[in-house]
């Protein structure tokens, strides 16, 4: 039981943790241009040198 | 001085936005970004791909044309954002912070229910249920809200929808999971409340998302056409001047190869005009000073200066506004197909739990396990299922149509294509690619000298007919010329070799034509003509073999719909009016059938929005693009049938998971009313059903092929 006191809170607040990063997430507009999202990962930045 | 600007060293920084139609992949994002980097004063560029439009970040130095000139040379067209076309708020965005809550609470929730299933008891099971009720119920008030306020609406109004049964499921299922918490009970229904909210949330959120994706698409488009026009002042200076601010006496500069934003009268200048947009006539119309011209007229030839007689409200758009307004009853009668499957389901329900809680009352079981086992038929019946059974499908299907380049608008106009026994095709712009096209006879009649000094001379002037010319020519290489000058109305002259040559307008000619002369070489005439879009033909035969009957319905001349009637072997409608056409529409539903309008015009703008569906190419009117159900990109009228085919798999595989759904609940219901359901029965039967009709719905993924 004892060791319920401690997890049960543990594993809420890592949990509410995950949900407050979301939250800020969604504030910050991160949820705004999820195709330009995907895409941004394949920007190669290496196209500046060469220019 | 004692201005209040400047206090501060930091300049304060503008930011503008742009509309980069052109921008589709992450190379395009890349450069877009980069090219500003040269610019002196932009501090930062970020491009939001959703909405193909990108934000700079820049000093008060740095002006909107430095921008839209940088982009340019990066080799995209830019637009700046007409504001009142705005991104409309998002549907997705209020529905994103419940979903995560309802998944946060839904998850911890689980997590206790587990170990309560796997045999704790006692006081440990009250803590977990109070546990589970210090989170679940905060959780189901907040993430509830969409559907308790969407069902009080329907209440208030004394009609129903979907909301109502689920509000009254998962408020009487928290009541009754909190009663028994405080009275120590076995059974709490928190996780599956909470799972009942998830898996509807993200129906609702995947619904809202299709919409919010296909508008952005749609909107780019839309903000492509900067509505406005340069206008001379008393001093001779020009100005750009929106649509919206244009008013009558005002003297519009219109160029070659642009559209008129206000009616008017010409003032100076004479030139041909393209009014197949509002009327349908496709052959050039000339005007001399003093004629009326319209707004949405596209000017071909001259640089002309027309006085404005009439702007916004008052021109003849006015007319087909009015008309499109008083259409699109059909839709709004329009009931969808999940609201229709809840009027039968909600009363069903609600029956089968009453029925429940007085057959267990009369066979002697006392209130409150009456209470429960009727709470749980409630819980159980809960259509978790079937608010993912439309809008997971929809979704898919219009994921698959928007990779083959056709966006559809809402979910509905799906579950109405679906429907569509009869077609009615506009022929300018919709049939046809609504651009002149030079004659390919005309053009194997070149040499190849006279190829490459043609498409030199065309790739020299911006005007419709050389653009034409010169993307046909495009595989020739062009001649070297010297001395290239341009004469607005007569056409572009140069050397070549030390000859003089010339493209220009012809001395005489039927049609629409440009002249090549080339030194003492005869002179040559290349003939523009409208032509079929690639693969009508195809497109019409398939849509045949679909079963639906297409007809030609115009507004050109009858000569003109003949040519292309023979051609496709449709019968056809000619000289028809914007009103006409709407009135062939409800004649042809009043006999009973569901009428899909394809057009581009103004002028097929009630058409469009009367229509059953209705598709518009993405070179449309703006009217056009924004009456119709769907855009489709690229020149391949193949897009009808394709359309048409998605559509109709799409409602079979909702139909499959309404079956599925309700046969989950065919299975489960006598269960819960027999009193064998518990908390972790529903929770499997729950998410199971979820998942079936959401693999179920994955099969579209390749419906548009």
């Amino acid at each position: 039981m004892n060791g319920l006191a401690v997890l049960i809170p543990v594993a809420l607040g890592l949990g509410m943790l995950g949900l407050l990063a979301f939250f800020w997430a969604l504030k910050r507009g991160q949820f705004e241009d999820l195709d330009g999202a995907a895409a941004r990962i394949l920007i190669d930045d290496e196209d500046d040198k060469a220019a | 001085m004692n201005a209040p600007a400047r206090l501060d060293d930091a300049l304060p920084l503008e930011s503008t936005v742009l509309v980069v139609p052109g921008m589709h992949c992450a190379g395009c994002m890349g450069k877009v970004e980069r090219a500003f980097a040269g610019l002196s004063g932009v501090h930062s560029a970020r491009v939001n791909l959703t909405a193909r439009q990108v934000r700079v970040e820049h000093e008060a130095s740095v002006r909107e044309p430095d921008l839209m000139a940088a982009l340019a040379d990066a080799g995209f067209a830019s637009q700046p954002r007409v504001e009142d076309l705005s991104a409309p708020p998002s549907a997705v965005k209020p529905l994103l912070a419940p979903l995560a809550v309802a998944a946060f609470a839904c998850m911890n929730v689980m997590l206790l229910s587990v170990s309560i299933w796997s045999g704790a008891e006692g006081s440990t099971r009250d803590l977990f249920h109070w546990l589970s009720a210090l989170i679940g119920v905060p959780a189901i008030a907040y993430a509830g809200r969409p559907f308790f306020t969407s069902a009080w609406a329907a209440l208030s109004k004394r009609s129903t929808n979907m909301d109502v049964p689920i509000s009254i499921g998962v408020t009487l299922a928290t009541g009754l999971s909190l009663y028994e918490t405080a009275t120590g009970g076995d059974e709490a229904w928190f996780d599956g409340t909470l799972m009942l909210l998830l898996f509807l949330l993200a129906g609702r959120v995947l619904d809202a998302m299709m919409r919010d994706r296909a508008r952005a698409g749609v909107d780019a488009l839309l903000r492509q056409a900067a509505p406005g026009a340069m206008v001379v002042g008393k001093d001779g200076s020009v100005e750009w001047i929106a649509a919206r601010d244009l008013v009558p006496g005002m003297v519009m500069r219109v160029a070659a190869g642009e559209r008129l934003a206000a009616d008017g009268t010409i003032a100076t200048g004479q030139s041909r005009f393209d009014r197949s947009l509002l009327t349908g006539e496709s052959a050039p119309v000339t005007m001399l000073a003093g004629d009326t011209v319209h707004a949405g007229t596209l000017n071909l030839e001259a640089p002309i200066d027309v006085k404005v007689t009439a702007a916004g409200l008052d021109t003849s758009l006015a007319e087909i506004a009015r008309l499109m307004e008083a259409a699109g009853q059909v839709r709004s009668r329009y009931v969808r197909i999940a609201d229709r499957a809840s009027r039968l389901y909600a009363p069903v329900v609600h029956t089968l739990a009453a029925l429940t809680l007085a057959g267990w009352l009369i066979a002697g079981a006392g209130l409150h396990h009456s209470l429960v086992i009727a709470i749980a038929v409630l819980i159980i019946t809960c259509p978790c299922a079937l608010g993912l059974a439309v809008p997971v499908a929809q979704v898919v299907a219009s994921g698959a149509l928007m990779r083959a380049g056709i966006m559809v608008k809402d979910g509905a106009a799906l579950e109405r294509l679906a429907t569509i026994d009869r077609a009615l095709l506009d022929k300018t712009g919709t049939l046809t690619l609504g651009r002149p096209l030079p004659d390919p006879a005309s053009l194997t009649a070149l040499d190849a000298d006279e190829a490459a000094v043609a498409l030199a001379l065309a790739t020299h002037s911006r005007h419709p007919l050389s653009r034409a010319l010169a993307d046909a020519l495009s595989d020739h290489r062009a001649a070297e010329l010297q001395d290239v000058s341009e004469e607005a109305g007569r056409g572009v002259s140069a050397t070549w070799q030390g000859q003089p040559v010339a493209l220009r307008r012809p001395d005489s000619a039927s049609g629409i034509a440009t002249a090549l002369a080339i030194g003492a070489r005869p002179v040559r005439l290349i003939t523009f003509a409208d032509r079929l879009r690639p693969d009508a033909q195809q497109a019409l035969a398939e849509l045949k073999a679909l079963g639906i009957e297409a007809t030609i319905l115009s507004g050109d001349n009858p000569a003109a719909v003949a040519e292309v009637s023979r051609q496709t072997g449709l019968t056809a409608q000619a000289a028809a009016s914007p009103a006409d056409k709407q009135g062939a529409i409800a004649r042809l539903q009043a006999a009973g059938h569901k009428v899909l309008m394809a057009g581009d015009g103004l002028n097929d703008g009630p058409a469009l929005s009367a229509a059953d569906a209705s598709i518009a190419p993405g070179s449309a009117s703006d009217v056009g693009r924004q009456a119709a159900d769907l855009v489709f990109l690229g020149d391949s009228l193949l897009a009808l049938p394709r359309g048409v085919r998605a559509a109709r798999r799409t409602m079979a595989v909702v139909k499959q998971n309404f079956v599925l759904a309700i046969g989950y609940n065919a299975l489960a219901v006598p269960l819960a009313m027999a009193g064998y359901v518990t908390p972790l029965i529903a929770a499997i039967a729950m998410s199971t059903s979820s998942l079936i009709v959401i693999a179920n719905s994955l099969r579209l993924y390749g419906a548009a092929r």
